[in-house]
């Protein structure tokens, strides 16, 4: 019976949304012609591949228990810094993209280790993150820099076409590849594991002897290398780099995790569901666009619906019942505890 | 002597207010005529005024926003209260042209202070349903008001219709450039907000039980207060202040921009609650604190546009500040000086 619930509050916040892609696509074939094909569902992998490899490094956070808000503007500064560097100082583009990776890197661990050494809350130290490297960003120039490097311009025009029309972008399958290693490094290695216990219970973790500060400094370093590896592929996306970039996507991002099954007070959750968090998010964008007829301010209704909605299926899902009752139990938690002794 | 200076340095408006005061050095080495107040059409004018009208609606919402801090919660969508606010106040006063007596006036669409009903109305809409996702349902604050921050721009949007929503209506800009006494509205609003707060806070246990809900929930619950009801409140007054800002700045502006108005305005409170000296984590609060947490950032605005530094920089200061003041804040370094001092000999 327990072992059943257990199951069920893992995957069923997965398969809800699985159900509700499903749902939403069936919606729009439906409803617009041209919208069932398999080029618009790649087009979800293809428009959307900077924010799945964001909320790849996302997820690893919320898995600790954490939150990063500073995504967005890692992204944002990674476009601008490679813009400079390839359009001003006419760096190579195999120069350029190692070095803001290994930037986008220390900067997450120097967040980390704030968080660790300090002890300073995540959401406080990224919020000032943010700040930070959105300023850095307008330092280096206030206007959007546009990347005419003819490299640049190859390695973003480049399809990979599967049969007759079916095509996939250079940024996608660098998405898809990101999945499939973070996947490996979730389920299948140490570090994972002590992702997950940490998520779990910190102090059980650091008493079972797993190196959770180590393991906490990692994660943040890890998302701030899919920032920046988000923000290389946003430059072959828009060919351009600019302070305003990605404004707001940290939201995105937290909203996939959420929506793809990952539990906010960490410990639960798949990597692979934010894929599909973020496939949802697309489609939504997708149907406004379809539609004509709605502005584009509903997708961020929308998202805030879905965000919400999911949240609150997740405090359902802690409390163990499908009684709304245990919905507002919050505050009533110690006092059900010394009944169940009684 | 000696025992004051101790005593006044122990203070918790000792390290703000002497940030302040350098702040203010650092504007006056730059600008010589930095406090000089002259009296112009009838009212006061000068950087000082300028500061102190502007940073006006930031001291509303870090006002809010301690109290929200104090319970060990945090607010982060006052920035899309701010707008949507800012749109029905907007949108219902609006200002169409009509000829009376032969001369030009703009009347507006709806009275005015109903107009400034719905709005205050509807950002404790807002409130409420913070509140209610934060206490009722039990979601960790910074989540259950995210919700409320990427889904309040949409609606700000949906208000305007996509426009940004112009005012004409010339009684409407009272409030947010207008003066009494010489001295801007603004000050006045903010003035009667904190008396308010400061008779409910030190005046009644209110304030006692805020404490203790934010130092620890179950056992103040335990103890016989509400901590649900009180957190939930909390939350919707901390967006009445966000609508009472929204008035004053879309009165300073003249028009309502859903995608800009009150933008980064939720990071800019929350620094001004940790600068004042109340704890992120909870707790002890300090309303003065916070205040001189807001006109610290608004000073050290007017400074780097005096300096001539492009504003932009802005940003990375603010992101320098909020690590400094977090690494002084935290424990860790506490232990550490501690540590120093014992090694040393001498007393901490």
């Amino acid at each position: 019976m327990n072992l059943a619930g257990t199951i069920n509050t893992r995957t069923l916040p997965l398969l809800v949304t699985s159900a509700l892609f499903a749902l939403l696509f069936g919606f729009g074939s439906v409803s617009y012609d041209n919208f069932f094909s398999v080029q618009v569902f790649l087009n979800l992998l293809i428009d959307n591949a900077f924010v799945t490899v964001v909320a790849i490094g996302m997820t690893f956070v919320i898995l600790t228990g954490g939150i990063d808000l500073s995504v967005g503007s890692i992204v944002a500064l990674t476009t601008m810094v490679t813009a400079a560097l390839v359009e001003q100082h006419h760096w190579s583009i195999w120069a350029v993209v190692p070095l803001v990776l290994t930037m986008g890197a220390l900067f997450g661990l120097l967040m980390g280790s704030l968080i660790h050494y300090f002890r300073m809350q995540p959401f406080i130290v990224t919020l000032g993150g943010m700040f930070l490297a959105r300023g850095l960003c307008y330092v280096i120039s206030i206007d959007s820099i546009a990347i005419t490097d003819p490299t640049y311009a190859a390695v973003s025009e480049y399809r990979i076409a599967f049969g007759e029309e079916a095509f996939l972008s250079v940024s996608a399958i660098i998405a898809l590849l990101t999945l499939a290693l973070a996947i490996f490094l979730a389920q299948y290695t140490r570090f994972g594991r002590t992702v997950y216990a940490i998520g779990g219970n910190e102090r059980s973790a650091l008493l079972m002897g797993l190196p959770v500060g180590r393991t906490k400094m990692l994660v943040y370093t890890l998302s701030g290398f899919c920032s920046a590896l988000g923000g290389v592929l946003v430059t072959f996306y828009m060919l351009s780099g600019y302070g305003l970039h990605a404004l707001g996507l940290e939201m995105d991002a937290i909203a996939a995790a959420v929506i793809g099954g990952t539990l906010l007070t960490g410990g639960v959750g798949y990597v692979a569901g934010s894929l599909v968090g973020v496939m949802i998010l697309g489609v939504i964008q997708s149907l406004i666009a379809f539609d004509g007829s709605l502005s584009s301010w509903w997708t961020r209704i929308a998202i805030g619906v879905l965000l919400c909605s999911f949240c609150l299926m997740q405090r359902l899902l802690e409390r163990g019942g499908t009684n709304l009752g245990f919905l507002f139990s919050y505050w009533k938690k110690p006092e059900e505890q010394a009944d169940a002794v009684k | 002597m000696k025992a004051t200076l101790l005593k006044l340095t122990r203070s918790h408006l000792f390290w703000p207010c002497v940030t302040l005061v350098l702040l203010c050095l650092v504007n006056v080495h730059f600008n010589p005529g930095f406090f000089n107040i002259e009296i112009k059409d009838g009212h006061l004018y000068g950087s000082v005024i300028d500061i102190l009208n502007r940073a006006a609606p930031l001291m509303l919402i870090a006002m809010g926003m301690t109290l929200v801090i104090a319970t060990r919660g945090i607010d982060i969508s006052v920035g899309a209260t701010v707008a949507i606010a800012g749109a029905v106040a907007a949108s219902l006063i609006g200002g169409s042209l009509v000829i009376k007596e032969g001369v030009q006036t703009y009347v507006s669409n709806t009275p005015m202070p109903l107009a400034f009903a719905a709005a205050l109305f509807v950002a404790l809409l807002c409130g409420l349903w913070n509140g209610l996702l934060v206490a009722g349902a039990g979601m960790q604050p910074i989540v259950a008001t995210l919700i409320l921050m990427v889904a309040g721009r949409g609606v700000a949007q949906l208000i305007t219709e996509g426009q940004i929503v112009t005012v004409y209506y010339e009684p409407f800009f009272f409030i947010g450039n207008g003066f009494i006494f010489g001295i801007p509205v603004s000050l006045y609003i903010v003035a009667a907000v904190l008396g308010v707060l400061l008779l409910l806070t030190q005046r009644t246990a209110l304030g006692l039980f805020i404490e203790s809900v934010g130092i620890n929930p179950v056992a103040s619950r335990f103890s016989g207060i509400s901590a649900r009801a009180l957190v939930f409140w909390v939350y919707a007054f901390c967006s009445v202040t966000a609508g009472i800002a929204a008035l004053i700045i879309t009165s300073n502006v003249k028009s309502a921009d859903a995608n800009n108005a009150g933008l980064l305005l939720e990071l800019d409170a929350i620094l001004a609650v940790a600068l004042g000296g109340t704890s992120l984590a909870g707790g002890r609060f300090y309303l003065i604190g916070t205040l001189v947490g807001a006109l610290i950032i608004q000073t050290l605005t007017y400074a780097i546009y005096s300096l001539g530094v492009p504003p932009e920089i802005n940003m990375v200061v603010k992101a320098i500040v909020v690590f400094g003041v977090c690494i002084i804040q935290s424990p860790a370094l506490r232990d550490l000086l501690l540590k120093h001092a014992l090694r040393s000999g001498g007393p901490a």
